[in-house]
């Protein structure tokens, strides 16, 4: 009698949990945010685990990276295979651990670091945070990152059950919430943002000065952590500073990552110093005056990086390996049908109404 | 450690585990322990102060008993050897030396908590009137000091007069001092009632942990989903009341009654479920009072422990002193039995009402409103005969909507003297107020205006099916006399189940709790 009633306490207090968790799941997929045509870079991230392996160079960083490079054009010209590990406002320890997970998978012959981020010292913005941290997989290093990311304001807690961050989006699920619940869908070009419209740089921005020009001890902690990972794996490092006039590059800051790469014999390359030899013209690789390059400038960065690539750190051609080119052929006509695509929509719409575009008068422009 | 942050819940289940997994006689030492980690969590100097309190209290306590004990050892042995003079005089003798103790003890404490808590109210004072430049010495208040220190008192004073033994175990008294769930925000509870159930083994008891689980989910509901949820509006009222009159201040009068009682009872929900889980008993401290008829009945319940302590330790004692006799029988004498009768009934209210003032808070606008409180209970009195009359007269009066206007009249008069606790500002309070009379805006809260309040419409929505609920559920308990969850636990487990899970999954996605919510204490925790 005791044991039947025991084994019938279990059985309810299991089932009352099994239910509990169906429904959390259900509700944490349901109330996540999908990212699919609004901040679409929200899935950059996550989309790796579908690429991962058989990369020879991975570029980790800001939108600087991801909206600058494009990995297919590199395939086309020169057959190297590459992937930007990239997001948004993307923190250098962010980089860090998310080099730290790529080398998981992979090990790649050299890892671009974008250096913008070495302006910030502390963590910044918990919105930013989400684009990176969301979509890693559980592993040591996520964990690490979002202890590294986390504002006061955040929990935990909230990464690891996001519907405790989400719960609010209840007023907000739109069709694309139950679509997408339980499928993705394929935006990216190994890790690069694709966009084709223009829209010219009408004025540059001016160095306001600051009270401060010198990098934080946070930045460089972690700008020493990749290195030394870099060179524990065997990985060439390259540092590069992308060529967006905004946010501003200062002088100082120049001094400083020439200064650091000299000191640790890496190779840096400061793209804003380079813009004629690569070719970009603002009047038209532009996308938003000058903070991200379109399709035209990235590919511009493309041909000559890869030509860098080649020559300099030795980076193999793969266009003669059957398996390689099939999977890269497959992603090359996803590139070029997506470009026909938002040429399409730019020319119906006149902005790029499913890749994340909006209106120009919505702007205020 | 707020009961809405994910410390404590991790903190609870840990707790929760470990008690029904250890022999049952070390369960109360296991609570002392989780009391002390909840207690050290808001600062561990924090200990000394309710410490200083546990042990004066306690070693007070046994010194009283043991003179009372020894006391009535000899008088029993000795009864027959004395004549009625000589009994009068040893027990005046006993009681003599019970009273050093007792008012030593009472004094320290009573004068920890004055020093900590109104200091800087009585330097602010000094320094207005006397154009002073007094520095405040801004001391730390230990949390929930109110609520123990009354707690602890209301021990000793049941101690001196020979209601409770006293509690010969340290530790014992230790767990009742700082027992976690209620020492936020009460209930103030009775040593007699809560030693019943506090030291005793409890084991597993599934239909009492559901109804526990169910009654913490509620009170979570209310003060997630509704309370947090409508304090933008609240803020964003009181922020600016030059901005927000006439009809606005209608709006914020429901709005903080809502409010108030959702953060309030909630918090009261989830420390009465807690005990439950733990086999432990807590008094109600609320039935209803939205329901009340008239403000004497809104008081039996409202915060209903800590207006019975204020009854009976300071009105009835207050009442039946010696110089309150004496002036009761010069007023009985001097200006006739009328005045005679009402004189200390008076006076004890109104000392009575300025404690209650004082004990939420140092602030002017806390002992107005008590004052405000006084003034209302004491017209009542006064016009209780004219409304014996009225309802005489007009026999409609003794139908249901009378009832409901009653409510009503009642609702709105404690929301109105409870607007000083929203402004925090006796002026302001009083001039917003009478805004209602002067000026207008009615349509405004009838219009899109309310959703630049800080409360979207799906604010709104959410706030208003909270309130149905709330209502829905206190029908039932005013119609029933009975908790509603003895309703849901006669229909079976599942149903109880569900209706946990229904309110966990409500609380988790309509809570106002996370990033983009201004996470807020309690509202009683302050006081």
């Amino acid at each position: 009698m005791e044991k039947t009633s025991m084994k019938k306490r279990i059985i309810a207090i299991v089932a009352a949990l099994a239910v509990f968790c169906a429904g959390f799941w259900f509700f944490q997929r349901l109330l996540t945010p999908k990212y699919i045509n609004d901040i679409i870079e929200g899935r950059l991230i996550a989309d790796y685990y579908d690429h991962a392996g058989g990369n020879d160079v991975i570029f980790i960083g800001d939108c600087e990276c991801y909206e600058n490079i494009s990995p297919i054009k590199m395939w086309e010209e020169y057959g190297i295979t590459s992937y930007i590990r990239g997001s948004a406002q993307q923190l250098i320890w962010q980089s860090y651990y998310l080099l730290e997970e790529t080398l998981q998978y992979e090990t790649p012959k050299a890892v671009v670091f974008n250096v913008l981020s070495m302006k910030y010292n502390e963590p910044q913005n918990e919105a930013y945070n989400r684009l990176t941290l969301d979509g890693m997989k559980w592993s040591s290093s996520k964990v690490a990152s979002i202890k590294a990311s986390m504002t006061e304001e955040e929990s935990f807690l909230s990464y690891v059950f996001p519907l405790l961050r989400y719960h609010s989006r209840w007023s907000e699920l739109t069709g694309e919430d139950w679509e997408y619940m339980f499928k993705g869908k394929r935006s990216f070009h190994q890790g690069y943002l694709m966009r084709v419209d223009v829209r010219p740089v009408t004025s540059y921005p001016s160095k306001r000065p600051l009270p401060d020009y010198q990098f934080g001890a946070t930045a460089y902690e972690y700008l020493d952590k990749i290195t030394a990972l870099c060179k524990e794996k065997g990985v060439e490092l390259i540092l590069m500073k992308a060529p967006s006039i905004s946010p501003v590059w200062y002088d100082e800051w120049e001094e400083q990552m020439v200064e650091y790469s000299q000191k640790n014999q890496l190779k840096y390359i400061n793209f804003l110093d380079l813009i004629d030899e690569v070719g970009i013209d603002f009047n038209t690789d532009t996308y938003d005056n000058g903070l991200h390059l379109n399709l035209s400038g990235a590919e511009k960065m493309a041909v000559w990086f890869g030509k860098y690539l080649q020559e300099e750190c030795g980076i193999a051609d793969h266009r003669g390996e059957p398996e390689t080119v099939a999977k890269w052929q497959e992603m090359t006509d996803f590139y070029h049908e997506m470009e026909a695509d938002q040429y399409r929509e730019l020319e119906e719409y006149g902005y790029l109404k499913s890749y994340g575009g909006r209106p120009v008068t919505e702007e205020g422009k | 450690m707020l009961f809405t942050s994910y410390e404590f819940i991790a903190f609870l289940c840990g707790l929760f585990i470990l008690y029904y997994l250890i022999p049952k006689k070390f369960q109360w030492i296991l609570l002392l322990v989780g009391s002390a980690v909840f207690y050290a969590w808001a600062g561990i100097r924090f200990l000394a102060y309710i410490g200083v309190t546990t042990v004066t209290t306690w070693y007070a306590g046994t010194r009283i008993s043991g003179i009372q004990e020894a006391g009535n050892a000899y008088y029993d042995a000795h009864k027959k050897e004395m004549d009625k003079e000589a009994r009068k005089a040893y027990k005046a003798d006993v009681k003599k030396k019970t009273r050093g103790w007792f008012l030593a003890c009472l004094l320290l404490n009573l004068g920890i908590l004055a020093v900590v808590k109104y200091t800087d109210f009585v330097i602010d004072n000094i320094n207005a009137i006397f154009h002073g430049e007094i520095s405040f010495l801004s001391f730390a208040l230990p949390m929930g000091i109110s609520f123990y220190t009354f707690k602890s008192m209301g021990y000793l004073i049941d101690v001196y007069r020979g209601k409770t033994k006293a509690q010969s175990n340290l530790a014992k008294f230790a767990l009742f001092v700082s027992f976690f769930p209620q020492i936020i925000q009460g209930p103030i509870s009775r040593y007699d009632k809560l030693s019943e159930t506090l030291y005793g083994e409890h084991a597993f008891d599934p239909v009492r942990i559901r109804s526990g689980l169910m009654r913490i989910a509620w009170g979570f509901f209310k003060k997630l989903v509704i309370a947090d949820r409508l304090l933008a509006g609240v803020k964003t009222l009181s922020a600016k009341p030059e901005e927000y009159q006439g009809a606005y201040v209608v709006l914020i009068i429901l709005f903080y009654a809502i409010e108030l009682y959702a953060d309030f009872t909630g918090g009261i929900d989830i420390t009465i479920g807690v005990g439950e889980i733990f086999g432990i008993k807590m008094e109600e401290n609320f039935i209803t009072p939205y329901f009340s008829k008239n403000i004497n009945e809104y008081w039996t319940r409202w915060h209903i422990t800590m207006g019975a302590w204020f009854k009976d330790y300071i009105f009835y004692p207050l009442s039946v002193s010696q110089p309150m006799l004496k002036l009761s029988k010069w007023s009985r004498d001097h200006m006739g039995k009328a005045v005679g009768k009402r004189v200390t009934v008076y006076i004890a209210n109104i000392v009575v009402w300025f404690a209650t003032g004082l004990w939420h808070g140092a602030a002017w606008n806390f002992i107005v409103w008590g004052m405000l409180n006084c003034v209302v209970t004491v017209a009542s009195y006064e016009m209780e005969p004219l409304y014996k009359k009225f309802h005489t007269a007009l026999p409609c009066t003794n139908r249901g909507w009378y009832d409901v206007f009653q409510m009503f009249r009642t609702f709105w008069l404690m929301g109105a003297i409870r607007i000083l606790d929203v402004y925090r500002n006796v002026p302001t309070s009083f001039k917003q107020v009478g805004t209602i009379f002067t000026t207008g805006g009615w349509g405004s809260i009838f219009s899109a205006d309310v959703l630049k309040l800080g409360l979207t419409g799906a604010d709104y929505l959410v706030v208003l099916i909270g309130c149905i609920l709330m209502i829905a559920v206190s029908i039932v308990r005013y119609r029933q006399k009975d908790d509603i969850r003895v309703n849901f636990e006669k229909r079976g487990v599942v149903c109880v189940s569900a209706v946990i899970l229904l309110l966990v999954f409500a609380v988790l996605i309509f809570g106002a709790y996370g990033v983009g919510y201004d996470a807020t204490q309690f509202i009683y925790n302050q006081f």
